[in-house]
């Protein structure tokens, strides 16, 4: 187990007073929130930053944790000292609002696991009830444009939490293997119903909501259901017109250069985007001209020969 | 060893949910979806609380705003400035992903 540097974690010195701890961490959690960072590191970092404000936020937690933390360094492994918190009184109480089942082992050998039902992040408050549905679970899945494109199959470890016989929140890893559905398209979430976190008492499990992300492609961008290309062309081919093999999700289809494009034309595939039961997505291929190197003697009077014979200004009207 | 598959639902454009669907699916009273609405954090479509009808992005709009406001502690105007300047800036990454050079 690796020591963590709570004060770090909320860039404060060690002498910060309880107003500047409260304020530095409503300031980062605004920046990492995942719902407004993006950033695949965001929730981890949200969560640390929960994690820390846990203990410098409270006078007690925060003075145990003092008590032997100056002779730590993050990252360094750790023990917990035999009854290093004798004197101080919040084992197992005194959480707050935040998601306690979330936290770290480093966290839970110091402070004891939450006694409380965990239920941050999903609205919903099961307080006064011995059988409260288990809380909603929301998550991210990546997945590559392919699988929207033909649907796939995919398993997901989540860190699950849940209430033992005793009360306590116990997180433990948990597969599911779900179907993704064809034509899912980024933003969009799933919902497995049952596969949150796990009800106290008779009550059933909270639910699985499941948002999708896209991987970053080789070549094609998704906008929505639609997908873009940038493809190369020679000058000759946009000029003259052709029929050239073009990649798309679906495979390689032959697409109609009509004669004199330009750079910059869009040309469309229809119905070849991402497309599901009642939508239909749209495959762009954007047209970029690529002039040949003139590298020789010959290649240099081509293009001074094609100087003579096709003159053109494509400056016009840029000058007044 | 058996792999179970399990079902899932996919919340697209064709989703539609009533009120008493959306506030069992958010795990919200629907005086609160009452009072989202009046701050525009959501539109349903209908005229009446009978035959509104919420879709995927109302539903996502709903579940975003309880996080920040349990989160963040935002109020509802400030939810709905903030997932809507949330939506430009999605718009605007989609926009230079898709006409980069």
């Amino acid at each position: 187990m690796k020591f963590k540097d709570y004060y770090q974690t909320l860039d404060l010195k060690k002498d910060a007073s309880q107003d500047e701890i409260k304020r530095a961490y409503r300031k980062l959690a605004r920046k990492f929130h995942p719902d407004v960072n993006k950033s695949p590191s965001a929730e981890e970092k949200f969560k640390e930053l929960g994690e820390a404000y846990e203990v410098l936020q409270d006078p007690e937690k925060r003075a145990a944790y003092d008590k032997f933390g100056s002779n730590w360094q993050a990252g360094q492994d750790f023990k917990p000292p035999p009854n290093w918190d004798a004197g101080f009184e919040f084992s197992g109480g005194g959480f707050t609002q935040a998601d306690a089942s979330q936290f770290s082992d480093f966290f839970e050998s110091l402070f004891g696991k939450s006694s409380g039902s965990s239920h941050a992040r999903s609205g919903f408050h099961p307080h006064g009830s011995f059988h409260a549905r288990g809380q909603d679970v929301h998550a991210k899945i990546v997945i590559t444009l392919e699988d929207s494109y033909q649907g796939a199959q995919k398993s997901i470890t989540l860190s699950r939490p849940g209430v033992d016989q005793s009360g306590h929140v116990v997180t433990s890893p948990h597969t599911i293997t779900l179907t993704i559905p064809k034509g899912i398209i980024e933003g969009q979430q799933i919902r497995l119903e049952g596969q949150g976190a796990g009800g106290s008492g008779q009550a059933g499990n909270g639910d699985l909501f499941l948002e999708i992300a896209f991987a970053a492609h080789r070549i094609f961008t998704a906008d929505t259901r639609d997908i873009h290309l940038q493809l190369p062309v020679t000058p000759w081919e946009a000029a003259l017109g052709a029929t050239i093999p073009v990649p798309t999700l679906g495979g390689t289809v032959e697409l109609k250069i009509p004669p004199g494009s330009q750079s910059g034309r869009k040309l469309r595939l229809k119905g070849r985007g991402l497309c599901s039961a009642g939508q239909t997505g749209h495959h762009y291929v954007t047209l970029t001209i690529v002039t040949p190197e003139a590298a020789t003697e010959d290649q240099k009077k081509l293009y001074q020969e094609m100087a003579r014979r096709m003159p053109i200004n494509p400056r016009q009207g840029m000058f007044s | 060893m058996t792999t179970t598959i399990h079902p899932c639902t996919p919340l697209d454009e064709t989703t539609s949910y009533s009120l008493r669907q959306c506030c069992l699916l958010c795990r919200v009273n629907a005086q609160m979806i009452h009072e989202m609405i009046e701050e525009g954090v959501i539109t349903p479509g209908g005229d009446n609380p009978q035959n509104w009808c919420f879709g995927a992005t109302h539903i996502k709009r709903i579940q975003v705003t309880l996080r920040l406001q349990q989160d963040l502690r935002v109020n509802l105007p400030g939810a709905a400035l903030a997932l809507d300047l949330l939506e430009e800036l999605a718009e605007l990454q989609r926009f230079v992903s898709t006409h980069k050079p």
